[in-house]
């Protein structure tokens, strides 16, 4: 690990009583770049983010920030180590106190980390809003006077407040228009460009991933199945999973649709070996009975799939 | 279903005991000596004492304990100072009062309740809405002893259509049993059934709002199935909590309206029990309203368990 | 320049095939009546469906999709003041009183719901909503419309179909769910179908499970098909013609694949640029600038005129619905092919 690698996770799982929500994932990022976790439901992606964060606790895996082991940190320690790592929530409307003004919201992490002179605050809560491209008027303003939109860009200039090495963002455009979601895009790669930023951004939507990431790793019942540069998985995606996604989102109807069958399995009964193979396309016998291990597919990209057997570099 | 029930059953139990074992300790140990209370200024020191062997006052609290313990499961629960007869010969006297009057007056207030409610639901905002929540107001504002005495005075001494004070068993024929039964009816359901409105209203107005009503009317179900099937089904569920909390009322509190038309019910005769230091009944008729609340509570988890059948799993 | 007003009449508005027509919208226009006055919601919305088409109703939210829906299907609010001839298999139900309109839902027209979660009833068995719609439709007995429940539950893919129709919506998936939803809403036979963001909620991959299902439906049934939703890159792929909104107008209709592909009007055009697509290589998305006016504060004149790049001096009177090259547009400035 490079002193350029903001977040590493290693073997990170989660259960909750019986349902093994994350199941051994491993990926890390660099500073700067933006991860997309792509998956449907109960793929584990928000469980992830929410690991990365230590909002819950692991059950077992390791989680590397700016270099130091999360697990290894106190209480106190942890609680001031939060300033560095901050999330976009994907609810516009739940995700702001409707009480607190937009000041308040803007200033409260500061206050809460301690960072400035109440004048310097204020004039941090301005800068942010003028980043965000909201009026200063703004200020006074409670958040249901808002759109989904503008809260939103509200929630970016409030995770942007501490200065953070990570945001970390769960699905934040999932619920707005079109229009909208490709103003608050754009937006957050502008931030990305001027504050180096690193993002890890998890979505369902792969167009939006493929728009906004630089590397992704897609996610199946709790594991990550493929992960590569973005370029990578569009247009040499490995994984059948992988495979069906992008086919189900750019199909044409008379087109040849990769359709999976079925429904996506209960993470209460995970499928025995690979967890896909329910609805693989292109399951065989080895299928149930040994679990697909990581292979590396050369340029960055891995897939756990035993159909890539002669294709894996080393 | 059935390890729903069963664990609500074994929830029964503490909901008996704990009261009792209050009760126990506050007679025991309650500062002042029982026995000389029970007897009088007039009593000499040796009917004290035999009394208090004959309670077993003199033997160590847990003695004592374990002594009323088997009493409790051998339904031996002693006799009443006052009465002197078995107190399991004395309740179900007053219980049975208590029990028609709370059955009476609970069917009229659901069924006046659920009415106007369903009606002020379905004329939202209109004059007919308007006016039911008026006298829903009303009818919670009214204190119930005041309302007692304003119907005894109309119905009773002017119009003569009803007995002041007094109590016919059903045994004596129905129309004498309703006579007496009628008045405290009322005056026990006019402010339950405010209550229900209210809550059937409210109740009603949002699931009527659900998209799953909406479904329902697309089908072209008739408007009265989808009210009386659709709606009702999951807007019967608070009221069903507000009734139970009611029936527990009556059963357990309707003290001033027992005395005021002179019934013989259980909460009047606890009230002079517990004047009386009457201890045997006034343990008696604690366990005997324990008993009939943690039923009543039974019923009403069978109640919703039937409406709701997600409950049944958990 | 003379502008070609698009009526019903005119080639676009019409399905290129001659099969018979089952759904006929001429000028519908909705208000909302509150303690202020009358609110439009909807103006002057005209298209038709032909049998086995499917027609999107296009836009974001606040255009007026649902609205206008919820008005052809005779479920708009009480305080809706609707103007306008609507027409369903040749006769017009937008005078009938309001107890004979509901009387066509179920069995004329079926209703597909966005969340399957929250419109189908948590209570009663599937079995029982499926019977309850059959039995009052079709006047079937109970066993016969249980038969045919179980039949429908097959047809739409749903395994061991007799156990589900004795379970409850909790136990099933979001997209089992919605194929419920799609079995209730064909169940009665119905010439018309409309889907109000039906796979919205769904998974990816299920999405595409529910998306052929109802193509299948579509085909078998010959059902004309009513879609509502604002994603443009489904309407190109799924539907035959769109009709897509902006503040209540209808600002362009024709054949969907056209419109995605070569939209003339600004609107259109800008939601296209707005969508991250595949193969994108932009660094950059191109967001239409501005919002939305809220319903009531509607611009003068062209409704977009205030967000729109093309923006003219004739942009003060609000265009009519005109032909153009393969659309009927909404606008002075319209766009050409390939612009």
């Amino acid at each position: 690990m490079t002193d350029d690698t903001i977040l590493s996770v290693s073997g990170l799982s989660k259960n909750f009583k019986a349902v093994k929500a994350v199941r051994d994932v491993s990926f890390s990022i660099r500073r700067g770049k933006t991860f997309g976790l792509v998956g449907e439901s109960g793929s584990g992606k928000s469980t992830t983010a929410r690991l990365v964060l230590r909002l819950i606790e692991p059950t077992s895996g390791s989680i590397r920030f700016r270099g130091r082991e999360l697990a290894n940190f106190s209480p106190a320690e942890l609680r001031a180590e939060r300033r560095h790592m901050q999330m976009i929530f994907q609810d516009p409307y739940g995700s702001l106190n409707p009480r607190m003004s937009v000041r308040e919201t803007l200033i409260e992490p500061q206050l809460v980390h301690g960072i400035g002179t109440p004048a310097e605050r204020i004039q941090t809560a301005e800068l942010l809003l003028a980043e965000v491209s909201l009026p200063r008027a703004a200020l006074d303003r409670h958040p249901h006077e808002f759109s989904g939109g503008q809260r939103q860009r509200i929630a970016i200039a409030r995770a942007l407040a501490t200065n953070p090495e990570l945001i970390v963002a769960d699905e934040p455009v999932s619920a707005l228009d079109v229009s909208v979601q490709a103003q608050v895009l754009n937006l957050m790669r502008d931030l990305q460009d001027r504050h180096r930023t690193t993002m890890l951004f998890i979505s369902h939507d792969l167009r939006v991933v493929q728009f906004m990431c630089d590397e992704i790793a897609v996610m199946y019942l709790g594991e990550v199945v493929e992960q590569g540069p973005r370029d990578r998985i569009y247009y040499s995606a490995a994984h059948p999973y992988t495979q069906a996604l992008l086919a189900s989102a750019t199909g044409k109807r008379d087109g040849k649709r990769a359709r999976l069958k079925g429904e996506i399995p209960s993470a209460h009964a995970v499928p025995s070996g690979c967890a896909f193979r329910t609805r693989c396309p292109h399951a065989f016998e080895r299928c149930a009975l040994e679990k697909p291990a990581i292979r590396d597919l050369g340029l960055g990209q891995k897939a756990a799939c035993h159909l890539l057997d002669g294709q894996a570099v080393s | 279903m059935l390890r729903y029930l069963l664990k609500r059953f074994l929830l029964i139990l503490p909901t008996i005991f704990v009261p009792l074992i209050i009760v126990f300790l506050l007679l025991r140990l309650s500062p002042g000596d029982p026995a000389g209370m029970m007897l009088g200024d007039q009593a000499t020191p040796e009917q004290i004492e035999a009394l208090r062997t004959q309670l077993g006052l003199n033997e160590p609290i847990w003695v004592q304990f374990a002594i009323w313990l088997k009493g409790i499961l051998t339904l031996d629960l002693g006799n009443s100072i006052f009465f002197r007869e078995p107190v399991m010969e004395v309740i179900p006297r007053y219980v049975s009062v208590t029990v028609l009057l709370t059955i009476v007056a609970l069917i009229l207030a659901v069924a006046i309740g659920i009415t106007m409610g369903l009606i002020s639901a379905m004329h939202r905002n209109k004059p007919i809405d308007r006016g039911v929540v008026a006298m829903a107001v009303l009818g919670i504002s009214l204190p119930e002893f005041w309302f007692a005495l304003l119907l005894i005075f109309v119905f009773a001494v002017t119009l003569r259509w009803f007995p002041v004070a007094g109590y016919n068993p059903p045994s004596a024929g129905l129309i004498a049993f309703g006579a007496t039964i009628l008045l405290p009816a009322i005056a026990l359901g006019v402010r339950q059934s405010a209550l229900m409105t209210r809550m059937m209203r409210s109740s009603m107005l949002d699931v009527l709002n659900e998209p799953y009503i909406t479904t329902a009317r697309a089908q072209g179900l008739p408007e009265r199935k989808v009210i009386g099937s659709y709606a009702m089904r999951t807007a019967a569920i608070p009221v069903v909590t507000v009734a139970g909390l009611a029936a527990g009322y009556m059963l357990g509190g309707a003290v001033a309206i027992e005395i005021i038309f002179a019934l013989p019910g259980l909460g009047r005769m606890l009230v002079e029990a517990v004047s009386r230091r009457d201890y045997p009944l006034v343990e008696g008729g604690v366990l005997t309203i324990s008993l009939i609340l943690a039923v009543l509570n039974l019923v009403i988890d069978v109640i919703y368990a039937i409406l709701d059948p997600r409950i049944r799993y958990q | 320049m003379t502008v070609r007003t698009a009526s019903d009449s005119t080639p676009t508005a019409q399905p290129a095939s001659a099969r018979e027509l089952v759904l006929e919208v001429r000028d519908l226009s909705v208000s909302l009546r509150n303690a202020d006055g009358l609110l439009p919601i909807v103006t002057d919305v005209s298209f038709s469906i032909a049998e086995g088409e499917a027609v999107a109703l296009a836009g974001e939210s606040g255009c007026g999709k649902s609205i206008t829906a919820s008005a052809i299907m005779g479920i708009a609010p009480d305080n809706a003041e609707i103007s306008g001839t609507i027409i369903l298999n040749g006769a017009a139900i937008s005078g009938l009183p309001h107890r004979e309109r509901r009387k066509l839902c179920g069995r004329h027209m079926g209703f597909i719901f966005q969340e399957p979660m929250t419109a189908l009833h948590p209570t009663l068995t599937v079995g029982r909503q499926m019977t309850d719609t059959l039995r009052h439709n079709l006047g079937l007995s109970h066993a016969a419309a249980t038969d045919r429940a179980a039949e429908l539950l097959d047809r739409v893919g749903i395994p061991r179909a007799r156990e589900i129709l004795k379970g409850y919506v909790h136990e099933l998936s979001g997209g089992m769910r919605q194929r419920v939803m799609i079995a209730l809403a064909i169940s009665c036979g119905p010439s018309l179908v409309i889907a109000d963001e039906p796979t919205t909620a769904l998974d990816v991959t299920i999405q595409a499970q529910v998306l052929d299902l109802l193509d299948e439906m579509r085909r078998e049934f010959e059902l004309a098909m009513l879609f509502i939703t604002h994603d443009l890159e489904l309407v190109g792929d799924f539907c035959d013609r769109a009709v897509v909104m902006y503040a209540g107008d209808v600002v362009e209709r024709g054949r969907a694949a056209d419109i995605v592909r070569s939209p003339a009007h600004p609107y259109a055009r800008g939601l296209i640029d707005a969508m991250p697509r595949h193969g994108d290589q932009r660094a950059r998305l191109t967001p239409i600038p501005g919002t939305v006016p809220p319903v009531g504060h509607w611009p003068q004149g062209c409704r977009f005129a205030p967000r729109c790049s093309r923006a003219g001096k004739k942009c003060t009177v609000r265009p009519p619905l005109a032909v153009h090259i393969r659309s009927d547009v909404r606008c002075w400035y319209p766009l050409k092919v390939g612009q």
